[in-house]
């Protein structure tokens, strides 16, 4: 089918910092096709369709619309020439109904709000592209799919012509995700051009027209649906290397079992199940990594590890005792330490200072207290002794956290969390934007952890390091837990495809 | 940010001095502003103030007024101090001080005969137990039903008021009496003045209780966890905090507080229950809270200070001046003081070469 | 018998309207997210500021005009204090309400029990009011109760289905979600604050300028939390809002009549019944027990840094 190119962006370059987010990007996209963006997180997929939206200005490059030179300099500019965006985190005030939230989408309006003729145009788009809504009904009381068609619906309200996606199936059920995409290939064959932001291979080869890869902020590869394969879409994603020189002492045989999970059904923030069916154990004395694109599950398996979040079924076991029914405070005493993702709303406070940080989990400890009184010279000791040891630059002991550099908070946060010598440290994204020094210092502290005897849960997105330092690799796609391997027995490949829903 | 060429940036800490300055020179600010205000009215505000200052402040018995006037003020401002200390509105200290009343006087006017120091000491649980008692109604409601506790505290302060106001109108009102106030409580509770100084015993109630609140907050590890709790939730349940715990316990001890003041008017100052016992204390506790920044030492200052204010309005009144100056100066430093508070946590400088700047790099850059 | 309830009825009106303005004023400013604990100091200055402009030039035109410009510099301030300097809510209401109770008895002493020449007197309604019954209840009002029987439908116009309304109801709710989409969230605080100020002022002066022509310190008599508590009562609904003015005010004037009939119920237990539904429709509307939507704006008392975002 001849298609005429409607949007053409060439030689996109942008830099944040000494960071090169996308680096002379060229994407071609034509009327009334489905193109999917694939990559890893830190690709540069959102960097470059934020900057089509108008919210970052690219540092250099051009951008071609039916033919004509334009400058996107604003979101309003995007606007104009039909370009909108379904985001991850759904922009929808709950306590409106699903027209009026169309209605504010829609920038100007009548005074008076016309319930009729909003029903109707509503209807008109919902019969012509299944796109099933009821105009009356209140966001909160939708179901996350049917929110989603919600934002899908204002930007067809919008007449937009460019329709931006990111991740949409993450969200659905299977059967949803069907009945969305086929929603999609009906915009494309009315003419739109629909971008949809995906990480999963399978989706992407089955519903997409043409597919182009990035990988840091370079297009890896660009291809027609028809000529893409799964070893063709790995090899651009995740590179082939293989195995890596590992410095790690022999795995120990017959290593003691410490936590069992057992068929774990656990739940997300929206009641939607975000953990299916998990199994697996860990040992004494290894790094266990899970990899897998952040939003399959891997925060609600830690907080339920960590005892912050409630299970729904299954059992875990650590040392043969069932702690699935322990509190946070029960498995701390245990012997869970806990790195969260959520290095400033979470593990530590930016506004108390390294001491009190310090101190966040122990405090109850006869080390620290005495009679329900802080100890306070133990705490400034114990406080001294996490700054020697790991080399922690601050401004002083009694600033606030805030006042440090992001590398030494999280070896603060590091150096608490191994202190008392746990059984388990969880950890989740543990060198996720740090500069090349800290994380250095952070992983030898967890590999020294290991050799300690204790057990590591690294969860990581980022295969290298996960090649580099776990002794197994587990993969969470959706919930599911695709598949348990030695690390010395696998490759990238295997690792990318399980990451991306291919069975194992 | 920036607003034309005005920048603004946020501080990440404020050091002690700045604190301290801060509402003190905002406090003169909110005095300057009244005094346009009794400027308007007709008065001479240097004359005023100096009154006030002489009356309160500048001779024994002022002094002695002062003290007295603030003993409930300080336990109010303790009550809201802790309570706010865990970001908890606790607006219902006048409604916890009220039934801290009701439930003391009921003992001290029909409860048992026990021996002294005994009897007074029961009074002194019962007082605190009835504002603690009904200070937990509005926790529990926010620590399990996540109900807002600003509405419900005050709420209840009028549903206390009205029953106390039941009380003194009707089944306890003295004979031989025309106003809502009740038969004196036996002489042997008043509450007695140390030594010859006409400053009652109920100030060392206060100040304990300031000096205990001072101690817990600052070196407990119960403290410690109020303080985790205020600046972030999530970060209390990641250490494994009790988070509704905290909510009963810390809003349960507000209300005993603020029963005491109960305590300490009834048996240190009026010797009887009457409506309206408490008299807008409750409130002005939470202008003492958010002035003294919640510490348990200032508190004392600031209400001793309050207190001679509003006693100070007497001296006035008989040049004229309403005496509802007191409650407007109250009102103006506090508003002051609010706006004030804004400098404390920005810091706000003026760049007169922003624009200038910005093209001299422009030109190098080409 | 008949003429007892519609003296009842009648009187519950002009009860209710006196605390509508306020409650109403109230319902827009929360519903924007701003909650202003001042109304009773506010109300105190709307009422003296009424009554000392009458008092000295017999217009009630110009009074009304200077109570809304009182209401409406306070709800500036009050802005000011909450909005661009995101100073804490609850703490600005105790001041404001604690100012404006000082200030109206200062500025007010030497006006105080005296009486002023004219004042809103009730005015029949050619027709409407002879009938029998309604028109005896309805129609034979004061000019701020006529007032109010346009202002509670448009009320419910404004925030339902216009626009703007809509917007309203999203600011309470994603402030955020508004300024990613441009809409300039700041100003728009400002002027709903501004605009429930200046409600709250009016409901002072149906009590100096209407119900009684006269001015006396502090006599609102606490009808400022009851117009606080209405605006939880009724769910942040105008229209809940007018049905519970209503029956706070039955609940009110029956009260103290039925200390004639039933004098084993003190009156102060009919006073407390409106604070105590509001606890129990607080709970009801809002406790997180509750699988459906809470009422209460999400956004309510948090002051919106955009930095944040």
């Amino acid at each position: 089918m001849e298609k005429t190119i409607l949007l053409e962006m060439k030689g996109i370059t942008k830099r944040f910092g000494k960071t090169l987010a996308n680096d002379n990007v060229n994407l071609r996209l034509y009327k009334g096709e489905i193109h999917a963006l694939l990559g890893e997180n830190g690709a540069g997929k959102s960097t470059l369709m934020n900057i089509l939206l108008g919210i970052y200005k690219p540092n250099s490059g051009e951008i071609f619309y039916k033919g004509k030179k334009v400058s996107i300099k604003s979101p309003k500019d995007a606007a104009e020439l039909g370009i909108g965006m379904v985001h991850q985190h759904f922009e929808l005030i709950p306590t409106l109904s699903v027209a009026e939230n169309i209605f504010l989408s829609m920038g100007r309006g009548d005074f008076i709000l016309n319930r009729a003729k909003m029903e109707e145009t509503i209807r008109r788009f919902s019969d012509k592209f299944g796109l099933a809504v009821d105009p009356g009904a209140k966001v909160w009381q939708l179901s996350v799919g049917e929110q989603q068609r919600v934002e899908i619906m204002k930007l067809l309200c919008r007449d937009c012509e460019i329709m931006i996606l990111d991740e949409p199936s993450a969200v659905l059920t299977p059967q949803e995700s069907r009945e969305m995409f086929k929603t999609l290939r009906k915009m494309a064959d009315d003419g739109k051009t629909v971008i949809f932001i995906s990480h999963k291979m399978n989706e992407v080869m089955e519903h997409s027209d043409r597919i182009t890869v990035l990988k840091g902020g370079r297009v890896e590869d660009e291809m027609p649906a028809g000529d893409a394969t799964v070893e063709r879409l790995t090899k651009a994603v995740v590179g082939s290397r293989t195995l890596s020189k590992t410095v790690r002492k022999t795995t120990k045989e017959n290593a003691h079992v410490l936590l069992e999970v057992e068929h774990l059904h656990v739940r997300n923030d929206k009641g939607l199940d975000a953990l299916k069916d998990v199994s697996f154990s860990l040992r004494s004395g290894e790094i266990f990594a899970i990899a897998g694109v952040a939003g399959n599950g891997q925060r609600e398996l830690a907080e339920a590890l960590a005892g912050l979040r409630k299970v729904a079924s299954g059992k875990i076991m650590m040392n043969r005792r069932d702690i699935t029914k322990m509190n946070a405070k029960q498995r701390i005493s245990m012997g869970i330490s806990f790195i969260p993702e959520d290095r400033l709303k979470m593990g530590l406070i930016p506004g108390m200072n390294m001491k009190q940080n310090a101190i966040l989990k122990k405090f109850r400890e006869p080390e620290f207290s005495r009679f329900g009184f802080l100890r306070s010279k133990p705490i400034k000791a114990v406080t001294e002794r996490f700054i020697e040891t790991h080399d922690i630059k601050n401004g002083g002991m009694d600033l606030p956290v805030s006042m440090m550099s992001g590398g030494n908070q999280q070896k603060l946060l590091v150096a608490r969390e191994i202190h008392c010598e746990p059984a388990l440290v969880i950890a989740a994204y543990p060198v996720r934007g740090l500069d090349i020094g800290a994380a250095e210092a952070i992983n030898n502290i967890l590999m020294e952890q290991r050799n300690r005897g204790a057990c590591v849960l690294l969860i990581s997105e980022e295969l290298d390091e996960i090649f580099e330092m776990s002794d197994r690799v587990a993969v969470l796609c959706d919930g599911k837990l695709m598949g348990i391997r030695n690390t010395s027995e696998t490759d990238y490949e295997e690792i990318g495809r399980l990451m991306s829903g291919e069975p194992a | 940010m920036s607003i034309g060429t005005i920048q603004i940036e946020k501080k990440h800490t404020v050091p002690l001095k700045n604190k301290i300055l801060n509402p003190i020179v905002f406090v003169l600010i909110g005095l300057v502003f009244s005094s346009v205000l009794i400027i308007a009215v007709g008065f001479n505000p240097i004359a005023v103030y100096s009154k006030m200052l002489s009356y309160s402040f500048l001779n024994l018995r002022g002094i002695n007024g002062s003290i007295k006037a603030g003993l409930p003020l300080m336990l109010c401002g303790l009550s809201v101090s802790i309570a706010f200390k865990m970001n908890l509105n606790n607006i219902g200290a006048e409604g916890q001080y009220a039934m801290g009343a009701i439930l003391g006087g009921a003992f001290a006017l029909f409860g048992p005969e026990l021996p002294m120091p005994l009897r007074i000491m029961v009074m002194f649980l019962l007082c605190a137990v009835g504002g603690g008692l009904w200070a937990v109604i509005a926790a529990a409601l926010k620590a399990f039903w996540n109900v807002n506790e600003t509405i419900v505290t005050l709420m209840q302060n009028y549903i206390a008021l009205l029953f106390l106001d039941y009380l003194c109108y009707g089944p306890w009102m003295a004979k031989k009496q025309t106003t809502a106030i009740s038969e004196a409580i036996p002489k042997e509770m008043y509450l007695p003045n140390i030594g010859n100084s006409g400053i009652s015993t109920g100030i060392l109630v206060a100040l304990g209780i300031a000096i205990l609140l001072y101690i817990f907050l600052k070196y407990t590890t119960a403290g410690y966890q109020i303080e985790v709790i205020r600046n972030s939730r999530r970060s209390a349940e990641y250490a494994g905090i009790n988070v509704k715990k905290y909510i009963l316990i810390v809003l349960t001890i507000s209300g005993a507080i603020a029963g005491l003041a109960g305590f300490v008017q009834i048996t240190g100052i009026v010797h009887r229950v009457q409506a309206q016992l408490p008299g807008g204390s409750g409130y002005t506790g939470i202008v003492i809270a958010y002035l003294s920044r919640f510490n348990p030492i200032a508190v004392i200052i600031v209400s001793i200070l309050l207190g001679g204010l509003e006693n100070s309005c007497a001296a006035v009144q008989l040049m004229g001046v309403p005496s509802q100056i007191a409650t407007m100066l109250q009102g103006s430093i506090m508003i002051s003081v609010i706006a004030g508070e804004f400098f404390n946590h920005y810091k706000v400088s003026f760049n007169r070469n922003t624009m200038i700047s910005q093209n001299k790099t422009e030109g190098v850059a080409q | 018998m008949t003429a007892f309830i519609t003296s009842i009825c009648a009187a519950a009106i002009v009860y209710a309207v006196s605390i509508l303005y306020a409650a109403i004023g109230e319902i827009f400013s929360q519903r924007a997210g701003i909650m202003n604990l001042g109304i009773e100091g506010i109300m105190l200055m709307g009422a003296v500021s009424g009554f000392l402009t009458v008092y000295n030039t017999n217009n009630l035109v110009l009074a009304f005009l200077a109570v809304i410009l009182v209401g409406a510099v306070l709800g500036l301030v009050f802005a000011f204090l909450t909005v661009t300097l995101g100073a804490d809510q609850t703490v600005c209401g105790m001041a404001f309400l604690i100012f404006g109770s000082g200030l109206s008895g200062f500025i007010g002493k030497n006006v105080t029990g005296i009486a002023s020449a004219v004042k809103f007197e009730k005015i029949n309604i050619p027709f409407l009011s002879d009938i029998p019954v309604v028109g005896d209840i309805f129609f034979k009002q004061d000019l701020l109760v006529y007032l109010m029987y346009l202002i509670v439908p448009l009320s419910i116009f404004y925030i339902y289905r216009t626009r703007p309304g809509m917007i309203l109801r999203a600011l309470g709710e994603n402030p955020a979600a508004l300024d990613a989409a441009g809409i300039n969230v700041f100003a728009l605080r400002y002027a709903y604050v501004i605009f429930g100020c200046a409600m709250t002022a009016i409901s002072g002066a149906c009590i100096s300028l209407s119900y009684t022509n006269f001015w006396n310190e502090g006599m609102t008599g606490g009808k400022g939390w009851i117009a606080f508590s209405l605006v939880a009562f009724s769910g942040w609904n105008p229209a809940g809002a007018a049905l519970g003015a209503l029956l706070f005010g039955a609940i009110s004037i029956i009260g103290i009549n039925m200390q004639i009939y039933l004098p084993g119920i003190p009156s102060q237990f009919y006073s407390m019944l409106p604070y105590i539904a509001t606890v129990v429709a607080l709970i009801i509307s809002t406790g997180s027990f509750r699988r459906k939507h809470t009422e209460e704006p999400a956004a309510l008392c948090q002051k919106y840094d955009r930095e944040a975002r």
